[in-house]
This record gives structure tokens, C-alpha cells and sequence, in this order.
């Protein structure tokens, strides 16, 4: 029975020594961002320490089952009673505490870095894209540049990204495993996730939360790029794509599948976002988007000059 | 026509064709059966309207071993849509449905009629009472418990399943998403089962502070009578949110409101918070009584006293009040900001506290002992290194920003499921071994008892620990499926061959207890454990009134002492007992919560207007009724003394 127990205690130790080992990168623990950065380091830092913890449990439970059981034994040994023993317990309780503190000092301070401009970041101004979800597809406004995607998002790499997450219809989670975790996009207010990719390449983005039939396949791309290359691309979906019209929105918003689509002009100018306070710290009151699109034109030469 | 078209199921599939077959058929074979064996009038006054405490857990048990057996039918359906990519065992539509009803049926009509099981067999019996303090109360507690598992379980194969998954968020559990009936089915199945629940709740938390034995001071109850006394008392606090809950889910679906609707002022974060307000707390309710049982079996089996009795109660009292202050844990990511972020972080990890108090005590209550590894105890041996495992992924659960990674994913799958399992259902099964002699009269078999624990811990090892990796792979849960491209399939199918072990060990554990019906040893005295508290002190099987002598009492281990140091647990002579009656009431009123259940359901308003009366009606006879007991003689009581005394030992 004792080599059964260790066969699997060890495969447990295994399992995990695998993830530890990352024989694949997992996505998670393979960020391209910083945010998703910071996020890994806190995974893999209680990865660690919990094994420590699950491993000294371990060692203990086998040394008092081996040591101690019965036919280990004289026939007449009677076990003592114990009430127990204040110094044992504090020590059980001190060394938890101590573990508790220490990661929580690391959890708060990594709550408000995820929930900031990246750092490295903050002396840019942020590209500001508002994502919204309906069932079952994602739609992407650039209000400064003046386009819209649907399930593909463009960004530039090296740019802090303020995503502004909102939903039309059931709650949805905004999701890019490698450029950070994930934040609600709801009907009735907006949520800001901040982003930014440090590399070039392409990333799996997804709803995570749960919204009905379609929800296994509401997946968008996640494409990073240079910023000379991303102004290439607003340049040619200002010359080549049709603008985005209210029925036409309104034809997206139906449920359903649906592939990539790009547009000019946003849905923002007729269907605002819900950017009202809720009470929440996390909706910041801002101007509504839509009052600016006169100065769109502008501001996107300004950009075009920046770079 | 139209009338009857409301009853189709929406979505219907060959699977659930099937279910209504076979339903159909065990009803008909469990009439015929009655019938043939003519035990209409046994059950009637012997099962339906008891109010003995023994015979109402009983009837919990054989509701959360069917329920048990459904939910896990439920699992291995998922496990196997998930095995390999693109799967089209079932569509996206079952898939919704199966997840959400495995979650509900598990937690709500498998976990909670088990621990009530243990509630209602063991606590009279370990405090030296002769029922609970409101007998009837109790039969109507399990009444509406059991309506409420049986209206839920017709969604199934009448109008549609539940769909939005087991905490059925708005807007997408609201009218304009969620079409069907199935979450009419959800508010009312639970809302029902929810108030036998509460009442459980009040009743046990008064016959734990009113009817223990001479002698016993709280601090000498035995352990699983104080979880299950602060667990009721969660219940107590935890479970009038969800009956508003769930009224104003009812309101918002059937008569228009808008609660949680996202205009008109309603708001759908309301939701998610006041359901995890009760729904963490709940999952306490589970494990506290868990904790209990592997308290009382590893002492017994280490053959030493609980390490640590008073730092055991103050880690339970410290839990069950920080279960109130961690609720938003659920959602870090609805953007409440970093400090609210930052508090719940902090009062989350601090539970692992009191809980790590409490594996360290364990872990002492061997140090020293002499111990031995009967079933039960393999079951709690096994707890621990599991436990700890899905206890410290809590732990990095916990820490909020790396959650924004973890939510939503099969990590958070694999952490609950981590610690469900090897803390509630090994004790469930473990405490179900322990106390099987006990209620009746005979043992499981030991060498079929250990190999369900072995293969459902394989089991359990290979199901869930690839869905920590799948989720930090960016596999997200409640997926019906997904592409090779992924890559996700090769761990998804080493789940479903842990799923099909688990199953195989559940086979076994039913195949066990027909085995031992037909098998096992009656000579077994009242005490085959070697036990410690006073529920061993009776016979077995228990007799209706339990103790003929009310016992006395002067430690925590009244019975170890009587056997070890000649404490003297049954002074005095033998007396009449008083006794409630039985009532047909509990049953009856319960049904009429069932027929309004499901016209609310349905919106037959008649018939819920119908039903209503009803209830109100015998709610009304009931407070005219004169019905003061009855006594059992000092005759009847010896010769059943005698006649117990005689067959055992």
C-alpha cells in the first residue's frame, strides 16, 4: 500500500515539476508583455513557494505514518493524550502567517501595477481601443485613427494600449493570455484593461467568460507590429475599406459567427459606449469619445508625424 | 395543443430521448415493485411521514447517491466531449446544459442532502438527544429538500435543462438570452430546496445548543458536532441571501423587473455579488462538516484524542467568519480597481490560516498514535496531500493579479475540484464506510472499500491535475470544444481516462455495498471501530428512542473514557420516553410546493394559486393541531433493550 501511496505522491511532484519545467512553453507563463510579465513572476514565485509548502506537509504526513503506525508497534503501546502544545500551534500559525504577509505584500503591489499604464510606459500617451462583444464576436474601435475591426485587432508593439472593454448582451471577458490577464466587458459601463506587447508577433485573444451557445468559438486575433507598419495599415483600411454605417452595425451585432471585417469610422459616433461612473473606481468618467470626432482627422496626423 | 407545447424540450437529442425512456420505465418497475410487494402502507407510515431523525438522514444519503450517480453521469459526458478536438458527441447547446446541471446537482442536491445525511444520523446520536429539537420541522425540511432535487431533475427530460451555467449571471441567465424555461427551473428548484435547507439550519443549530447531554459543555462536543453547529449557523446567515436571490432572479424572469436587467436602473453585477455573498460561504458549508468527519475518524484510527481540540474550534469559528469577507474573490476581475483588489486578496489568503491550523492538527493527531488503515481512515490519509494541494493553488487563486490570468480557465476548474473532492466527497465516502455498521448493522468490505479509494484517487490525480496545465495554456472553462491547433487534447484525453477511473471506483463503491448486503458479517457488536464517541455508546441498530438511559457525559471522548477509564455513561434507570408523532403533513405540503414549483415554472398561474392555499392551509392546520407525542413504556423499552442486547455482542 506504501509504494502505491508514493507512486502517486510522486506522480503528483511530477506533474507539477513538468509545468515548473515548462516542456512547452504554456502560454500563460510565456508573456510578451509586461503586464502578463508581472503576472507570470507572481505564478511562477507561488509556484515555488507552494511546493515548498505541499512538500513539507508531505514529509511530515509520511515520516508520522511510517513512524507510528501500528504495526510499527508493540502490542501494548497506548497512545498518550495530548491536549496539545501552545508553542507547536503558534509556530503552525506564525509560519503561515509569515508566508500569508510576504505574498500579500507581492499581490497588493502587483495589483497596481497590472492596473496602471505598464511600466516602462508611462511617459506615452496611450493608444486607446475600445473592444466591445457581442454574441459572438468582438469589435475593435480605434476612435484616434478613425477605423473598426471586428475579431482581429492591430497594435503597435513597444505602446502602452488602453483597451476599453464594454459588452452588447451577456457579460464577456476580454482576454490575451500573453500580453496579460483578463477583465469583464459589460453592458452597462466600461472597464479599462492596460496592455502593451514587447514584441512583434501574433497572439491568441479570447472571450473567457462563459456568454451563451457561441461562447466556445468567440476568438479574435491579436496581431503586434511596428508602429511604422500599424500606420501602413490604417493608411490602407482608410483607402480600401467601407465605413462602418448603423445598419450595418446593427447587422454585426446579430448573433452569431462571423469572420474578419474591417470599416472606416467607428460605431461610437452613433452607439457611444455606456461610459457613465457606477460607483466602480474602475470606470473613470471621461468625455464621451463620440464629442471629439471632429478633431479625428487631425489627430491622426498628428500620429502619422510622430513616428 | 399549444398548452402542451410549452412542455417540449427545445433542444431535444437522442440522449435525452433516452433519459425519458429509461425514467419513464424505473418509475413504472419502482410502482410495480411497490405494488407486487405490497409495501404501499410500509413506506407510507414507516419512510413518508417519519419523523425520526435516523430514517430522515437515511432518505438524504439515498437522494445524494442518486443525485451523485446523475451529476457524474454529467462529468463523464463533458470529459468525453472534451477528450478530443472537435468532438461532436454533444453540441454546443447540451454541453451548456450538462456543465450547468453537473454544477448544480454536485453542489446544491449531492453535497448538501450528504452533509445533511450526516447532520441528521450522527448529531442526536453524538450529543445523547433523542431527536432534534423540531422533529417535524425536520421531515419538512427534507420534503422540500427533496421536491426541490426532483422539479430540478425534470428540466432535464420537461421544457428544457438550465443553461447558464451554475451561477447563471446576468444578462445572460435574463429573459432575452435565456429563452427556455430551463432557468424558471433554476430559481424555483432551488428556492424551494433552499428553504429546507435554512430550516435544517435553525433546527440543528437548536438541538446542538439545547439538547446535549448532561455534563456536555460546548467545549466537550465531539468535533463534527461543532462543524456542523458553525456550519449551520453559516447556513443560518448564508442562505436568506439566496432565497432573495433567487426571488429576484424569479421577479426579473417571470413578472418583469428589472433587478438585474442592464437598463431601466437594474444592475447585473448585483448578481454576481449577493450570489457569492451565499455561494462562499456555501462551499464552507461543505467543507467545515468534511473537516469534522476526518476529525473523528483520523483520531479514531490513530487511537489517540484530537491534537489541538480548542485551536480546531477557533480555526472553524475563524473561517466561518472570513468566509463572509471574501466573496468578491469570485469576480477580481469586473474591475473594482486595485484596492478592493488588494482587501479580498489579503482576507482570502488569510483563510489558509486557520486551515493550514487545522492540517498541522491533523497531522499531530498521528504524531505519537498507533495508527491503523481501515478504509476510512485511507480516505483521510488521502485527503491530506490532495487537500493541500488544491488548498494552495487556492492560495495563488487568491493573489488578485495573477487570478486575472487564472479566471475563468481549467485552472480554476482543477483548484475547486481539487478541493471538493478530496475534501468533501472523500469524506463523504470515507464517513459513509465509517458509519455504515452503525446504521446498519453490517461493515462494506474492506478489500472492495480500498480499492475504490486507490482507483478514485488515480482517478481523481490523472482528471484534474492536466487541467492546471490546459489552463495556464489559455484553455478557458465551459468551452464545448476546441481545435487541434490548440494543442489541448492530449492532456484533455489523459482528464477523461481519470474521469473514466473515478467512474469505475463509484461502480466499485456500489458494487461494494450490494456485495456486503449480501455477504458481510451481522455479528458485528456495537462497536466494530473501536470508536470514541457516543454515538458508539447505543446499539446497533439504533434503537427509535436511541439511548434508553440518557447518557452523561465529562470529556470529549465519553465513550473512550467509559471503555478505557470506567467513566459511567449511563446512570440511573430506565424511564418512559417521550416521542413525536408522525405526520403526513411535511410530505403532503411539500408536494404542493412541488405542483406550485412547477406551474410557476410554466406560468400556470391557476395551479399555483391553487397550490398556494394549500400550503397556506396546512401551514393553518398545523397551528390548530393538538398532537403533544406519545410515550413508549418502560416494558417496551426493556424488551427492546433486551431483544438488542441478545442478537448483538
Amino acid at each position: 500500500m506504501r509504494i502505491k501511496m508514493k507512486l502517486m505522491l510522486l506522480t503528483i511532484v511530477g506533474t507539477i515539476a513538468t509545468v515548473l519545467a515548462g516542456c512547452e512553453p504554456l502560454l500563460v507563463l510565456d508573456p510578451k508583455g509586461p503586464q502578463a510579465k508581472t503576472q507570470a513572476d507572481d505564478i511562477i514565485l507561488s509556484i515555488w513557494l507552494m511546493s515548498g509548502i505541499v512538500i513539507v506537509v508531505l514529509a511530515i504526513l509520511l515520516f508520522v505514518l511510517i513512524k507510528y503506525r501500528a504495526s510499527n508497534q508493540s502490542e501494548d503501546y497506548e497512545p498518550p493524550h495530548i491536549e496539545g502544545s501552545h508553542l507547536v500551534e503558534a509556530i503552525c500559525i506564525g509560519i503561515p502567517i509569515i508566508i500569508v504577509i510576504f505574498l500579500s505584500v507581492v499581490s497588493v503591489k502587483s495589483n497596481y501595477e497590472v492596473e496602471t499604464t505598464p511600466a516602462g510606459y508611462e511617459d506615452q500617451e496611450p493608444l486607446i481601443i475600445y473592444a466591445s462583444s457581442s454574441n459572438w464576436k468582438w469589435h475593435f474601435s480605434y476612435p484616434e485613427q478613425d477605423i473598426e475591426t471586428v475579431n482581429y485587432v492591430y497594435v503597435p508593439a513597444n505602446r502602452a494600449i488602453e483597451f476599453k472593454l464594454y459588452s452588447y448582451g451577456p457579460i464577456t471577458s476580454f482576454w490575451i493570455p500573453q500580453l496579460g490577464g483578463q477583465k469583464y466587458a459589460m453592458s452597462d459601463m466600461v472597464t479599462t484593461l492596460h496592455l502593451a506587447a514587447d514584441a512583434e508577433g501574433e497572439f491568441m485573444g479570447r472571450n473567457a467568460n462563459f456568454s451563451g451557445a457561441g461562447f466556445a468559438k468567440n476568438t479574435f486575433e491579436v496581431t503586434s507590429m511596428s508602429q511604422a507598419d500599424f500606420d501602413e495599415w490604417v493608411d490602407e483600411v482608410h483607402d480600401t475599406a467601407d465605413p462602418l454605417t448603423e445598419e450595418k452595425f446593427d447587422d454585426l451585432l446579430d448573433p452569431g459567427h462571423l469572420g474578419r471585417s474591417t470599416y472606416t469610422g467607428t460605431h461610437l459616433e452613433f452607439s457611444p459606449a455606456p461610459e457613465h461612473d457606477h460607483g466602480s473606481s474602475d470606470s473613470e468618467i471621461e468625455e464621451p469619445e463620440h464629442e471629439d470626432h471632429t478633431d479625428h482627422e487631425s489627430g491622426e496626423e498628428t500620429n502619422h508625424d510622430n513616428h | 395543443m399549444d398548452f402542451f407545447d410549452r412542455f417540449a424540450v427545445p433542444h431535444p437529442s437522442f440522449l435525452i430521448y433516452g433519459a425519458m425512456v429509461s425514467i419513464a420505465i424505473a418509475m413504472i418497475a419502482v410502482v410495480v415493485g411497490i405494488t407486487y410487494f405490497k409495501k404501499w402502507g410500509y413506506l407510507w407510515r414507516e419512510w413518508l411521514t417519519t419523523v425520526d431523525h435516523k430514517r430522515i438522514g437515511i432518505m438524504y444519503l439515498i437522494v445524494a447517491l442518486l443525485m451523485l450517480f446523475r451529476g457524474g453521469v454529467d462529468a463523464i459526458m463533458m470529459r468525453y466531449q472534451l477528450s478530443m478536438p472537435d468532438n461532436t458527441f454533444l453540441d454546443s447547446q447540451h454541453y451548456n446544459e450538462v456543465f450547468t446541471t453537473h454544477g448544480i446537482v454536485m453542489i446544491l442536491f449531492m453535497a448538501m442532502p450528504f452533509i445533511t445525511f450526516f447532520f441528521n444520523y450522527l448529531i442526536p446520536l453524538q450529543i445523547g438527544a433523542r431527536d432534534v429539537a423540531f422533529p417535524r420541522l425536520n421531515a419538512l425540511s427534507f420534503w422540500l429538500f427533496f421536491m426541490g432535487a426532483m422539479l430540478f431533475n425534470m428540466s432535464f427530460v420537461v421544457g428544457g435543462s438550465p443553461d447558464a451555467g451554475w451561477t447563471s449571471y446576468f444578462p445572460l441567465a435574463g429573459n432575452e438570452f435565456s429563452t427556455s424555461v430551463g432557468t424558471n427551473y433554476y430559481m424555483i428548484a432551488i428556492q424551494i430546496a433552499g428553504m429546507g435547507t435554512l430550516m435544517t439550519g435553525i433546527n440543528f443549530i437548536t438541538t446542538i445548543l439545547k439538547m446535549r447531554a448532561p455534563g456536555m459543555k460546548l467545549m466537550k462536543m465531539p468535533m463534527f458536532t461543532w462543524s456542523a453547529f458553525i456550519a449551520n449557523v453559516i447556513v443560518v446567515f448564508a442562505f436568506p441571501v439566496l432565497t432573495v436571490l433567487l426571488a429576484m432572479g424569479t421577479m426579473d424572469r417571470l413578472f418583469g423587473t428589472n433587478f438585474f436587467t442592464t437598463d431601466n436602473g437594474g444592475m447585473d453585477m448585483l448578481w454576481a455579488n449577493l450570489f457569492w455573498v451565499w455561494g462562499h460561504p456555501e462551499v464552507y458549508i461543505l467543507i467545515l462538516p468534511a473537516f469534522g468527519l476526518y476529525s473523528e475518524i483520523i483520531s479514531t484510527f490513530a487511537r489517540r484524542n484530537l491534537y489541538g481540540y480548542k485551536s480546531m474550534v477557533a480555526s472553524m469559528v475563524v473561517i466561518s467568519i472570513f468566509s463572509f469577507l471574501v466573496w468578491a474573490h469570485h469576480f477580481f476581475t469586473m474591475g473594482q480597481g486595485p484596492l478592493t483588489n488588494s482587501i479580498f486578496s489579503i482576507t482570502t489568503m488569510a483563510i489558509a490560516v486557520p486551515t493550514g491550523v487545522k492540517i498541522f492538527n491533523w497531522l499531530f493527531t498521528l504524531w505519537k498514535g498507533k495508527i491503523v488503515f481501515p478504509t476510512p481512515m485511507l480516505y483521510s490519509i488521502l485527503f491530506i496531500p490532495l487537500f493541500t494541494l488544491g488548498g494552495v493553488t487556492g492560495v495563488m487563486l487568491a493573489m488578485s493579479a495573477a487570478d486575472y490570468q487564472y479566471h475563468n480557465t481549467m485552472f480554476l476548474v482543477a483548484h475547486f475540484h481539487n478541493v471538493i473532492i478530496p475534501g468533501v466527497v472523500y469524506a463523504m465516502i470515507a464517513g459513509l464506510t465509517f458509519y455504515w455498521p452503525k446504521m446498519f448493522g453490517f461493515m462494506l468490505n474492506e478489500k472492495l472499500g480500498k480499492w475504490t479509494a486507490w482507483l478514485l484517487s488515480v482517478g481523481f490525480v490523472l482528471a484534474f491535475i492536466p487541467m492546471y496545465i490546459t489552463g495556464l495554456d489559455g484553455q478557458a472553462r465551459r468551452m464545448y470544444t476546441y481545435s487541434e491547433s490548440t494543442g489541448f487534447s492530449a492532456l484533455n484525453m489523459v482528464s477523461f481516462i481519470g474521469a473514466a477511473i473515478m467512474a469505475v471506483a463509484f461502480a466499485l463503491l456500489v458494487y461494494n455495498i450490494y456485495y456486503s448486503i449480501r455477504y458481510a458479517s451481522r455479528d458485528i457488536g456495537n462497536d466494530p471501530w473501536d470508536a470514541r464517541s457516543l454515538e458508539w455508546a447505543t446499539h446497533t441498530p439504533v434503537p427509535e428512542y436511541n439511548f434508553a438511559i440518557i447518557p452523561e457525559v465529562a470529556s470529549t471522548e465519553a465513550f473512550w473514557d467509559s471503555k478505557k477509564k470506567g467513566h459511567e455513561l449511563f446512570k440511573g434507570k430506565i424511564e418512559k420516553i417521550h416521542m413525536p408523532n408522525n405526520s403526513p403533513i411535511p410530505f403532503i405540503m411539500s408536494c404542493l410546493f412541488f405542483a406550485f414549483g412547477f406551474s410557476m415554472v410554466f406560468s400556470i398561474w391557476p395551479v399555483a394559486i391553487i397550490a398556494l392555499i394549500g400550503i397556506l392551509a396546512c401551514l393553518t392546520y398545523r397551528s390548530f393541531e393538538k398532537d403533544h407525542g406519545r410515550y413508549i413504556s418502560v416494558e417496551e423499552i426493556k424488551e427492546t433493550e433486551a431483544k438488542l442486547r441478545g442478537a448483538k455482542k
